[in-house]
């Protein structure tokens, strides 16, 4: 890999980035009340009394949440704490009803780990770089605050406030808006298939505060500027790359970096500054009086253990070993943990109705999900997830091609009738009569038909034209109405030629 | 015409009622007249003759039909106004939650309706629990019933905080009332009145819904005429409650059935550090009775140690106010109690003003306090300090009850004092709760009963700290005093 460098005047500059991510924790309610966390309910719905921060009102920890944090840092290869502790972090604002955070400063849940990125498909074994995870606390979600609802007033909607979030801190071991880029990426299909967050960036339940520095290459670290609540992977790639530039340009104009917390405007495509460290709050972390310390017992840890999925890595490490699959089929099948649910689902169907093992029909079915299905949906416009095939129908239509009864071709044409009315395989195959003939007899005499009409062309063949085999074939075909078994036509031209 | 019914305490009132010596009605129209009549005393916020009535028709409706009428069945009571009440104003006696009132019932007072006691009313106390003379109070000042046998009429101070519920106890306005202790919130009110009142270990009632001052601490308890009272509420206070993080999942004890003021075999330690240079010489006099008292009663004593002692009043003026600080963070004008909005103002100078006009003085002092401790800079030196303190303090008890089965001391160094005497000097107030603080700083069962009069006629109260979960062991010995103090004295009435 080549490294990424920023060429300014003084000569080249390398950035260093760290990405905390924010990512809203899949539990039906929320950190330490019992209300609903559902995203996009009507405003001020999904709130209890302890979240509007009614007097006397207390937070009680949410078993499934710390589960969930804890799964995911054994998916990370992380320190799981057995111990930890909430501590508040204090500051007024309207969005935050206690008039503090209830967070994780001291004693995290989760503390060291790492992430395997791969920087270039094509040569995985020389661009894998393994980014460090400094951390992993739990923490409460603010409100939201509208301020363009009315031309004196801001509207304060507290459904998120409450919500537990996992901040994930990365190591500053990033060298280039690719590196933050494939760390996220690789972050989010970690975390989708723990099932601990869903990764919706557009909707918030993903968002990354990136920490971005440059220094010239070999030096110590440069001063830091934080840019807040990026939320999608192609604008952490834009802001690295901004920011860096920008920090470049200022410190060759003469200037100093100053530690901040920066905004990203994606129509300028610029960072702004958002506070300066000089005014930022003094928090006054302390430990919350109203939580215990979270003791987690061996139990509990196995359980979260036990559950764990299949990982990404150890996935497509299976599929290209024990299943036989390509490099890029692995790949693209492990790339989201939805994609690959429904692959194993449709092998494994596949596999049962031709009573073979999954090894035998995987490869089959990757090419066929990969090129046919894939290809077909892009065409509509739409995705796996709302496509009317599923993988049982899909198993069906790779069981009749497998079976002979259709050819390839007429699979792709049936493969276009199932997406359009939702129908099964074997229901289209009859209804279209689509099934192939393996019957010799009609096969020969068609191809005595085809030869007999094409006799100069068999001259031509019998003279060493040899390519024009597949103009046989094709003509049969075309006799046949596309039903002959290729396989068969095939072997009786050739017998026919001989 | 029988004796007077407000002259009656839990026991008595309860179980008058069951056998049908008199009705629950009765009693509640005898208290709510008592309560009416004694404005001059402050010791309500709200007064709720119509609840207390409407839980006395309900209990001998049940008495009729022959239900089980409840640990506190007929027993109307106070309620401090630190407990949320549905559809009755919750104040915290701050101008900041005037008005408020809640949709939800605290945890403690639900417990108490459960069990069959009615609502005379909501308490006058320290603003958001903070003080020790209820002086603090946006409502005025409680006036405590007692006054010195001197031919002045100089106003006392009920203790504090819970000095509404001990005034109304001890003035016959109440048979009993609920308490929380922070500090001594419970004891040193209870010994400034002559009156019975203990905060249970941590974690035995319910914070939930209790207006927090000092989440780490804040603990509510019974204040009654006697110990068996105090028992029974207790009972009726206390059990697991999921809703709070810190309650103690432990079946609650039959306190009341477990009552012996047989001591033999039992040692109660005396603790060495706490006969401070320059004590009251009544106090000391008083200990020395109780001493003699529990020895009497059986006991063996065994002179302990706490050699931290001297730091935990500090350590509490550290912890207490750095967790009010955060507490009371959320009373910002945005979602209900008082907002403040001067024109033009934006959302910071709408929290300034809402903040500068909802809190008292007292309360001002503690948030700041409590905010400078929690500071940048500061944190090490103070709460990370006073947290070791307070480590060091429970050992100090852990070591002496490898000795001992409960110690005795005196609940507050002086008797009450004047109102006005001390609210110009904030340390001299806080000095009073020397005794108190160790306790709850290790989160200890203790409590304060009668044990005399002083020289001026004013009551002084002997306080018992027991192991943790051992609220019985504090009961005892309580009530062992209680029977050898023969303590009568009531004040008498001006009001």
């Amino acid at each position: 890999m080549e490294n990424y460098r920023i060429y300014g005047a003084t000569g080249e500059w390398e950035v260093v980035i760290g990405l905390e991510v924010h990512a809203q924790v899949t539990s039906q309610s929320k950190l330490f009340s019992g209300a609903a966390t559902a995203f996009g309910a009507a405003p001020n719905s999904q709130v209890s009394l302890v979240d509007a921060a009614m007097p006397g009102m207390l937070p009680v920890p949410n078993r499934e949440c710390i589960r969930q944090a804890v799964r995911t840092g054994m998916a990370l290869n992380a320190k799981i704490n057995s111990w930890s502790r909430f501590d508040r972090k204090n500051y007024f604002y309207a969005d935050l009803p206690q008039g503090y955070q209830i967070s994780q400063l001291y004693f995290p849940i989760v503390g060291e780990g790492e992430i395997d990125v791969v920087l270039d498909e094509k040569s995985p074994e020389t661009s894998t770089k393994t980014i460090g995870i400094e951390r992993i606390h739990v923490e409460q979600d603010a409100g939201k605050l509208m301020h363009d609802q009315h031309p004196t007033m801001s509207y304060v909607d507290l459904n998120r406030s409450g919500v537990a979030l996992m901040e994930i801190v990365s190591r500053p071991d990033m060298r280039s808006p690719a590196e933050a880029g494939a760390y996220l990426t690789k972050l989010r299909q970690i975390l989708r298939y723990v099932g601990s967050c869903d990764g919706n960036m557009d909707q918030g339940s993903m968002r990354a505060d990136v920490n971005v520095s440059v220094r010239k290459p070999g030096d110590e670290f440069g001063t830091r500027t934080e840019t807040k609540n990026v939320n999608s992977v192609r604008f952490v790639m834009a802001v690295v790359e901004a920011e860096a530039r920008r920090q470049v340009d200022v410190i060759e104009d003469g200037g100093r970096i100053v530690q901040e917390t920066r905004l990203y405007d994606p129509d300028r495509n610029e960072t702004r500054s958002m506070r300066s460290k000089e005014d930022a709050h003094d928090y006054r972390y302390f430990p919350d009086p109203d939580l215990l310390p979270l003791e987690l017992d061996q139990a509990f840890l196995d359980e979260c253990e036990a559950s764990l999925p299949e990982l990404p890595d150890a996935k497509r490490a299976r599929y290209e070993g024990a299943l036989g699959l390509s490099a890029y089929n692995a790949r693209v099948l492990t790339s989201d943990v939805e994609t690959a649910r429904w692959f194993e689902r449709l092998v494994m169907a596949t596999a049962a109705n031709a009573g073979k093992g999954e090894a035998e029909v995987a490869k089959q079915a990757s090419n066929w999900l990969t090129s046919e299905l894939f290809g077909a949906l892009n065409k509509l416009g739409t995705d796996l997830a709302s496509s009317p095939v599923t993988p049982d129908s899909g198993a069906e239509l790779l069981g009749l091609v497998a079976s002979g009864t259709i050819s390839g071709s007429a699979a792709k044409q049936v493969l276009e009738l199932m997406l359009e009315s939702g129908d099964g395989a074997a229901a289209i195959v009859t209804r279209e009569g689509l099934t192939q003939t393996s019957d010799t007899g009609a096969i020969e005499a068609a191809v005595d038909a085809v030869l007999a009409a094409n006799a100069d062309k068999v001259q031509q063949y019998k003279d060493g034209k040899e390519a024009l085999f597949g103009f046989f074939v094709g003509q049969t075909m075309k006799a046949m109405q596309g039903k002959g078994n290729p396989g068969l036509v095939n072997e009786v031209i050739r017998a026919k030629l001989a | 015409m029988m004796a007077d019914l407000t002259d009656l305490g839990v026991a008595a009132i309860r179980d008058g009622v069951a056998q049908g010596t008199f009705s629950a009605l009765e009693v509640a129209e005898a208290f709510n007249a008592n309560v009416a009549a004694a404005g001059a005393l402050n010791a309500f916020i709200v007064t709720t003759p119509e609840l207390a009535i409407a839980a006395a028709k309900s209990t001998d409706a049940r008495r009729i039909k022959g239900e089980a009428l409840g640990l506190m069945g007929g027993v109307p009571i106070g309620m401090k106004d630190l407990f949320a009440t549905k559809g009755v104003q919750t104040t915290a006696a701050s101008h900041m939650l005037e008005g408020f009132i809640p949709e939800y019932e605290s945890a403690v007072s639900q417990k108490l309706w459960d069990a069959g006691a009615g609502m005379l009313g909501k308490l006058n106390l320290d603003q958001f629990a903070m003080g020790s003379s209820n002086e603090t109070s946006y409502f005025g000042n409680v006036i405590s019933p007692w006054r010195r046998k001197d031919g002045g009429n100089a106003a006392m101070a009920p203790g504090g905080s819970s000095g509404g519920s001990s005034t109304a106890v001890s003035a016959r306005l109440a048979p009993a009332a609920t308490g929380t202790d922070t500090g001594g919130s419970i004891r040193q009110p209870a010994a400034f009145t002559g009156i019975s009142g203990i905060k249970p270990t941590y974690g035995r009632c319910s914070r939930w819904g209790i207006v927090a001052f000092a989440s780490s601490l804040d603990q509510a308890g019974p204040m009654a005429r006697d110990v068996g009272d105090c028992a029974i509420m207790l009972e009726a206070m206390a059990g697991f409650d999921p809703k709070d993080a810190t309650s103690l999942d432990m079946a609650v004890p039959r306190w009341e059935a477990g009552l012996n003021a047989d001591l033999r075999g039992k040692k109660v330690g005396v603790p060495i550090e706490y006969r401070m240079d320059g004590m009251d010489p009544d106090v000391a006099a008083s200990w020395d009775q109780g001493i003699a008292w529990l020895k009497d009663a059986g006991a063996e004593i065994v002179e302990i140690s706490l050699p931290h002692t001297k730091y935990a009043l500090p350590a509490y003026y550290i912890i207490a106010p750095a967790e009010a600080s955060s507490n009371l963070a959320r009373y910002d004008g945005v979602r209900y109690g008082l907002r403040e909005l001067p024109d033009g103002a934006g959302l910071q100078d709408m929290y300034a003003a809402t903040r500068a006009a909802g809190f008292g003085p007292e309360v001002k002092r503690r948030i700041l306090i409590g905010t400078y401790v929690l500071s940048a800079g500061f944190y090490d030196a103070y709460y990370t300090q006073a947290q070791k303190v307070r480590t060091l303090i429970s050992r100090d008890f852990a070591e002496a009850f490898t000795k001992c089965d409960v110690i005795l001391a005196p609940t507050a160094p002086t008797a009450a004092f004047g109102l006005g005497e001390k609210s110009d000097d904030p340390l001299a107030m806080y000095l009073n709760d020397v005794f108190a603080v160790p306790a709850s700083l290790a989160g200890l069962p203790a409590m304060s009963v009668p044990a005399g009069l002083n020289r001026e006629g004013l009551p002084l109260g002997l306080q018992i700290i027991g192991r943790p979960f051992d609220e019985q062991g504090v009961l005892n010995a309580g009530l062992a005093i209680e029977a050898r103090a023969g303590f009568v004295a009531r004040p008498e009435r001006w009001w």
